[in-house]
């Protein structure tokens, strides 16, 4: 689904974000991507709907390697991948409906998305996607009246109304409290799996990483120093992501 | 049908909603309507075409000798207009001293709303109004003027000193008096440092909006360059208007960039 | 905290520089009022002596207005509300467009951006009397040429205020609607509107009270309006009239002016 092939970028202040990643990531797989901040998790993200290009290598997302397309198809691939955000960046002062319904831009007529007209489809989909999200009573309230929890999982049926192939989730929780970080990871979870969705979260706390990823790829300095299934991951493994003994302040704590 | 299951992007309106959004546009067509239906929208317009006027306004006076000299004069009548700006603020920023501390919450305390009350009857009456009225009493001239500029200005620079004085912060005063300051200290030390930047901003900022005001106040004969200006106006001597319309935005322009400099270096 | 203390350094609660300064900038603003003085005559203390005139003015002249002549002001109320109204809406309409263009954060092109900005500087510094008597020599006597005056002038204001708020929106769900594959006018209509619109509506009201207030300029330079009135009236030397005008007037703006801040905190 996903491919990184000797993937490195160097910005142009000189700073290398990336240092010869190779991966390979299936369809249906969530995974989570644990590092320090600084450690490139942000910047793979990107690479992947071209927000930034590598300087070497090749990423090539359901079969099109992607530095090579162009501007009209990259709009395509893009409507094909969902992102969640840290801070949700929903229209605070537009319903939630309409908000979801943001989702649906990408497969909109430009004429119709601007008056407002929205196939009785969409519409049907946008509201089943925040009834399986729970958060259906509040489809006409503005988006600013509701708590950070709730925006972000707002935020996850807009990206579900998207219908996308991928899902990528920037630090999700990290503005969250403990039990809300716990129910935005579960809801996401599950709705990807049932969807099928691949989908890629970075995590900064190790807790939620190992209580919901499928598998974990491990980052430090730009480099990819751990890949591998859930079963094998102990806390032993990020002590060697981090090259350095685990914090308590790294972990989220318990749902309850 | 299953109408009951289709989901419209906007909720369903209330009747309140609904009353509420046909009053507004009910009310709005018909002041459109009204407007229209009452407004003269006939021009007489003079002989000669725009291209003419045009020429005669900002060509002539720049090719023409004969009215080079008259540059200087008109040059003159702008410092003239300038200084009923100049004088007419100081005054306002001395006269709105009192009432901003009247008008502020935390100085004025109860009769803050009195002096908020009087600010707000000052800024809505036109600097034309203040004009017309000092020179029915004193006769034309810039002293009318300048007591038109300076009433008028009290009720914007009263307005901001007194947002200023609401803003500042209490703790250094706190800090003062708890090291054994006496009021007079924590007014010098706590309080002066604090607002008097935000203070001279202001009025030099209302001192561009007087130069203004004051080019419109010779219209009623006030003083400055408003008085030849609507002179020639009547007279259709479009050479000489042109001159007077190029004085004015040059030394405007001029006093904007000056000023909008030291104020961006006071606060 | 150590602080040595030799004969040499003396320890100074503000630098030498700043007094310079302070008696500099205090001596400049005393030298340029004095000059303003000389030139307009108009101590302070000639100032005060002059309120008791305004008193005796107030009470013998403009008192009791002269009501017989309601019905001709309000009229020409009318036209100067018509005259603000007309070129407040035409502005709104013409500013729109323009913002887009006006605002760093949607036209990166910086030739138009720096253009539109020194037009929109020079078009506000200039008085709009200065407007209003290029208008009349252009287009002709009449209120058309005051509604092209004034649509211009609160353009410029307009597309100024609200500017300053597209660059300050919130750019973060324009970057989701740009990920997920929403091109520029939906970013606009989705991103930017939901978030500039209320403020947009504010700004206008905002310019209709500045509008109404400058409109009784006009009638003095032919432009329509109730300035006409003022300028028969001040030249017969009808003070009751003038008083009855004024009155009006004051009332006029002051319902206009709360209408439009009661809407305006309602919409912010």
């Amino acid at each position: 689904m996903i491919e990184f092939k000797n993937v490195s970028l160097r910005y142009s202040n000189g700073v290398e974000a990336l240092k010869n990643v190779n991966i390979k990531i299936n369809k249906g797989e969530f995974v989570v991507i644990v590092g320090m901040s600084g450690a490139g998790k942000s910047t793979l993200m990107t690479c992947i709907n071209r927000m930034v290009v590598p300087t070497e290598g090749e990423v090539i997302v359901d079969g099109q390697t992607i530095s090579k397309l162009k501007e009209s198809k990259l709009r395509a691939l893009r409507t094909q991948i969902g992102i969640i955000f840290q801070d949700y960046n929903l229209v605070k002062r537009m319903s939630v409906l309409r908000n979801v319904m943001v989702g649906r831009l990408g497969h909109t007529s430009t004429f119709n998305s601007l008056i407002g007209r929205f196939p009785q489809a969409d519409l049907q989909l946008a509201m089943n996607n925040l009834k399986r999200i729970g958060i259906d009573e509040k489809a006409y309230v503005r988006a600013d009246q509701l708590s950070g929890g709730q925006q972000q999982r707002v935020s996850i049926a807009r990206v579900l109304t998207q219908q996308p192939k991928v899902i990528l989730a920037d630090e999700p929780v990290a503005s969250l409290d403990p039990p809300t970080s716990h129910q935005v990871m579960r809801d996401l979870k599950r709705v990807s799996k049932e969807d099928g969705l691949t989908t890629l979260v970075n995590l900064h706390f190790i807790d939620l990483a190992m209580e919901y990823a499928d598998r974990i790829i491990g980052m430090r300095d730009g480099e990819v120093v751990f890949d591998g299934h859930i079963d094998e991951v102990t806390e032993q493994t990020f002590e060697e992501i981090y090259g350095r003994p685990i914090r308590e302040d790294e972990k989220r704590g318990d749902a309850s | 049908m299953k109408n009951k299951d289709r989901i419209s992007l906007r909720s369903q309106r209330t009747l309140k909603q609904k009353t509420m959004i046909y009053l507004v546009v009910m009310s709005l067509t018909f002041l459109y309507a009204f407007s229209l239906w009452s407004q003269d929208f006939s021009i007489a317009s003079s002989q000669s075409s725009p291209g003419t006027i045009l020429y005669r306004l900002f060509v002539v006076p720049l090719i023409d000798p004969t009215y080079w000299p008259s540059f200087v004069e008109r040059g003159w009548q702008m410092i003239e207009t300038i200084a009923i700006a100049y004088a007419g603020g100081i005054a306002a920023s001395l006269f709105a001293l009192p009432v901003a501390i009247l008008a502020a919450r935390n100085s004025g305390g109860r009769a803050s709303y009195l002096g908020k009350l009087f600010l707000n009857a000052i800024r809505s009456i036109p600097e034309l109004l203040f004009g017309v009225f000092f020179v029915a009493a004193v006769g034309p001239g810039s002293f009318a003027g300048v007591l038109a500029i300076s009433v008028n200005s009290i009720g914007m620079i009263g307005k901001l000193y007194s947002e200023s004085i609401e803003s500042i912060d209490q703790a250094p005063i706190a800090a003062i008096k708890a090291s054994g300051g006496n009021d007079l200290q924590a007014f010098w030390y706590g309080i002066l440092p604090q607002i008097l930047p935000q203070f001279l901003s202001i009025s030099l900022f209302r001192f561009e909006i007087d130069v203004r005001a004051s080019t419109i106040l010779g219209l009623v004969g006030a003083g400055g360059i408003g008085v030849p200006l609507i002179l020639s106006q009547q007279q259709r001597h479009w050479e000489e208007v042109g001159v007077i319309l190029i004085i004015v935005i040059v030394f405007v322009v001029i006093i904007d960039k000056i000023s909008g400099k030291i104020r961006s270096n006071l606060v | 905290m150590k602080r040595k203390k030799t004969s040499s350094s003396k320890v100074r609660l503000f630098k030498p520089s700043f007094y310079i300064k302070l008696i500099g900038v205090s001596a400049g603003v005393l030298v340029l009022y004095y000059l303003a003085i000389r030139q307009t005559n108009a101590s302070l203390a000639r100032m005060l002596s002059a309120f008791p005139i305004f008193f005796r003015m107030l009470i013998e002249d403009f008192f009791p207005p002269d009501f017989g002549y309601f019905p001709t002001v309000v009229n020409q109320l009318i036209e100067t509300f018509n005259i603000a109204l007309i070129s407040t809406t035409l502005a709104a309409v013409l500013a729109f467009p323009l913002l887009f263009f006006s605002s760093s954060t949607l036209n990166r092109h910086p030739l138009s951006y720096g253009g539109m900005r020194v037009v929109l500087t020079i078009v506000r510094s200039i008085p709009n009397i200065i407007m209003v008597v290029l208008m009349v020599a252009v287009v002709g006597l009449g209120s058309v040429s005051g509604i092209l005056a004034l649509m211009i002038y609160s353009a410029a204001i307009l597309i100024k205020l609200t500017s300053e708020s597209v660059e300050s929106i919130d750019e973060r769900p324009i970057q989701a609607i740009k990920a997920m594959g929403g091109n520029t006018p939906q970013v606009i209509r989705y991103g930017v509107l939901p978030q500039i619109t209320p403020i947009y509506l504010s700004h206008i009201l905002y310019v209709l009270e500045i509008n109404l207030k400058a409109s009784v300029v006009l009638g003095f330079v032919g432009a329509g309006g109730i300035g006409q009135l003022i300028r028969r009236q001040m030249s017969l030397f009808r003070y009751d009239r003038l008083g009855l005008i004024i009155f009006v007037l004051f009332l006029a703006i002051s319902v206009i002016d709360y209408i439009s801040q009661t809407v305006r905190s309602r919409l912010a």
